[in-house]
């Protein structure tokens, strides 16, 4: 029955791929609430980084903002007694994304470094995994943006300029770690832990951010994971998020 | 057939013939105005939105589909009357359906194309639409095949080319009785369509047996189009819309809609085509039985949906709930609750259901209800999402309203073009319900009298 063997084993190598159980590098980021003070150096940071349009006072009106970052703010209680929380919100990179299952023509998929990569070139524009995406991270873009001379000049040659009409969202910097992983690759290495890092990585004045691969339990992001705090958000809608935070301590007992 | 007074066979051929040919100018301004409006309020701010893109139209960022998807929903759902109630009458051998079922058919021809429309008019990019579609490319790119999106193209095309085939096949020979009674360029049109129909016992045969072989095949078609479309939504981990009572939900809709929309429509023909003789009492009873039972069905669902929203106990699926019942979109959930749960409970009283304006303005007031449910399917439930953050109210633009309105005018215009190239009522299985006639008098060869008819 070696054909018969020979067919089961192709035909679980089809449906499961090697990189569906353990992916070259996944890459991970830990947002430290802790840290985080809500300056949105990361929201200015990433909208320079990959060209993402700004919307404008009319744009901003319609509910149309295009932030692939965004902090999210919490008020609790009443003033004068009142708290503000921060959370920053990104594509969470899910390995069992929502968004990848609906989209017709597959234009949003996992690649083997555990991203949930967007194809804009693919992309009809159904908007359904904005709908199925449950932390609101999918950016549509409803008309074409320009860019008022100078700020032109400033337009990353790394990324694309989306039309109207395509779904965005966060790539991790899929364009500095596609260099990092060349670079490697030339010196015959993996990529190294602190060898690459998302524009909002980079920009954190706190520190809040980390980012790295979770493959490697040496790296800084694995023993971030590990600490006591760590919780996905919105757990239990199962999607396996590839963002960790890290709880706030509530220091005031009082 | 319970007419007023007796018909032959003779005045079906007449009757119908006459609803093809004659043509008033009533029928023409009628036509000339639904074009002009399909013009001016479906495609020209579609044209506006094909060039500025979809910020045209007000959806928002928690809020990405809108009334577009809501009237594609809408459109398919009133399709479901029209081939899979004559499928399901047609097996049971019911005698009422022969008079009505064409029109219903065409019905479900034509929202079927306008629902098509709005996928085109809904997506950011149609022009690249037909990557949806599997079909082999020098990109070797496929369909994403988990998709239920995709599921949908393909359930949307087959459910189209099916009830075509159906209305086509059914009409055969109407096309041949009508092509032996007209003259000039309609005889040469009805040559064509009847396909050399010659009313042969083998050709009826197999007429019969192919219909039926159809009528089975749509029947499952039609339950799982709708059921597919649900799916577009249950699939998703939206709260209020992941739910296993939607792909019954939806098609229990669907027929009831679509239902409504069917004694809209016979309302009409019955007045404005003088099938008054055809189209009877008992046709808007026998449909008004059907309306009220699908209500119920339709109501519980709703209660169930409810329900289980409540019995869930998780702070989402409370807050959805809240907010469909008391938040922004509040009176519009009334108004639903109002006209497709409530205001049918008046047919129970067979009066009302025999009166013809009532009955018109009751279907035309479900269907209102039925759009308002598909509206707030959408809008309901995608503004409130998980993170409150992102929270925002959708409120449809001018463009979308327009083109809602160019879409109902759409469908008016195919519907009146049909009219005048289909025999809208079934000659051959009108027939069937009559007396037969007396034999007419034998001429010395055995072959019955001719004359000719121009």
């Amino acid at each position: 029955m070696s054909f018969i063997d020979n067919f089961l084993a192709r035909w679980q190598e089809y449906r499961e791929p090697g990189y569906y159980k353990e992916f070259d590098y996944a890459w991970t980021m830990t947002i430290d609430l802790d840290r985080c003070t809500g300056c949105e150096a990361c929201v200015t940071a990433c909208q320079a980084e990959n060209n993402i349009p700004i919307v404008g006072e009319r744009g901003l009106a319609q509910g149309r903002e295009m932030q692939w970052m965004r902090i999210e703010r919490y008020w609790e209680g009443e003033y004068p007694d009142i708290k503000l929380g921060f959370i920053p919100m990104l594509c969470q990179h899910c390995d069992a994304a929502p968004c990848e299952t609906v989209c017709p023509v597959s234009a949003t998929y996992h690649n083997q470094d555990g991203l949930n990569a967007q194809v804009y070139n693919r992309c009809i524009g159904t908007r359904s995994c904005a709908v199925y995406c449950p932390y609101e991270v999918r950016y549509f873009n409803y008309n074409n943006h320009h860019w008022d001379a100078p700020l032109d000049e400033q337009l990353n040659p790394d990324v694309s300029v989306r039309e109207k009409g395509v779904m965005e969202k966060c790539t991790f910097c899929i364009q500095r770690i596609r260099q990092a992983k060349d670079t490697a690759k030339d010196e015959e290495r993996r990529v190294g832990d602190g060898d690459v890092q998302p524009a909002c990585v980079q920009t954190c004045p706190a520190e809040a951010l980390v980012f790295g691969d979770r493959n490697d339990p040496q790296s800084q992001v694995s023993q971030s994971m590990n600490d006591p705090r760590a919780y996905h958000v919105l757990e239990e809608v199962n999607t396996a998020p590839s963002v960790v935070y890290l709880k706030k301590v509530e220091t005031d007992a009082g | 057939m319970q007419g007023e007074r007796e018909i032959s066979y003779a005045d079906v051929n007449r009757d119908v013939v006459r609803s093809l040919v004659e043509t008033g100018s009533k029928y023409y301004i009628t036509l000339g105005i639904s074009a002009t409006v399909t013009l001016l309020c479906f495609f020209f701010p579609w044209f506006y939105q094909l060039h500025y893109g979809i910020g045209a139209a007000g959806m928002n960022q928690p809020t990405v589909w809108g009334t577009y998807l809501a009237s594609f929903i809408f459109w398919i759902g009133l399709s479901h009357s029209g081939t899979l109630l004559s499928c399901v009458l047609h097996l049971t051998n019911s005698e009422w359906r022969k008079a009505m079922y064409r029109s219903a058919e065409a019905m479900t021809l034509f929202s079927l194309l306008v629902a098509a429309t709005m996928v085109m008019v809904h997506v950011g990019r149609p022009w690249f639409v037909h990557w949806a579609v599997p079909y082999p490319n020098q990109m070797e790119m496929w369909p994403n095949f988990r998709s239920p999106l995709m599921f949908d193209v393909m359930a949307i095309t087959t459910y189209l080319t099916g009830s075509s085939i159906f209305i086509y096949m059914g009409s055969i020979p109407d096309f041949a009785a009508v092509r032996d009674r007209t003259t000039g360029w309609r005889h040469h049109m009805y040559v064509l369509l009847s396909l050399g129909w010659r009313g042969t016992d083998t050709e009826w045969h197999r007429l019969g047996w192919a219909y039926t072989f159809l009528a089975v095949l749509i029947i499952p078609l039609a339950v799982s189009v709708h059921s597919i479309v649900s799916w577009d939504f249950a699939l998703s981990v939206v709260p209020a819309l992941h739910q296993t009572i939607f792909a019954p939900y939806f098609v229990v809709g669907a027929i009831y809609s679509g239902t409504a929309g069917i004694v809209t429509v016979m309302y009409f023909l019955r007045k404005y085509m003088n099938f008054e003789h055809y189209i009877t009492k008992l046709h808007f009873d026998n449909l008004g039985k059907l309306l009220l039972v699908l209500s119920l069905i339709w109501t519980y669902i709703n209660a169930v949906e409810l329900f289980t929203g409540w019995y869930s106990e998780t702070s989402f699926e409370i807050e959805a709930l809240r907010y469909k019942l008391f938040g922004f979109y509040a009176p519009l959930y009334w108004e639903m609750i109002l006209f497709c749960a409530v205001a049918p409970l008046l047919l129970i009283s067979k009066r009302f259901r025999t009166s013809f304006v009532p009955m018109l303005i009751l279907s035309i007031a479900i269907n209102i209800g039925m759009y308002t449910e598909r509206f707030l399917i959408v809008a309901t439930s995608l503004s409130r999402q998980y993170l409150p953050d992102s929270w925002r109210v959708y409120v449809p633009s001018f463009v979308e309203i327009s083109i809602l309105v160019g879409s109902l005018a759409m469908f008016i215009t195919l519907f009146l073009i049909f009219v005048k190239i289909f025999p809208s009522v079934s000659i051959y299985e009108v027939k069937e319900t009559l007396p037969e006639p007396e034999p007419k008098p034998q001429t010395k060869a055995g072959v019955p009298e001719w004359q000719p008819t121009r």
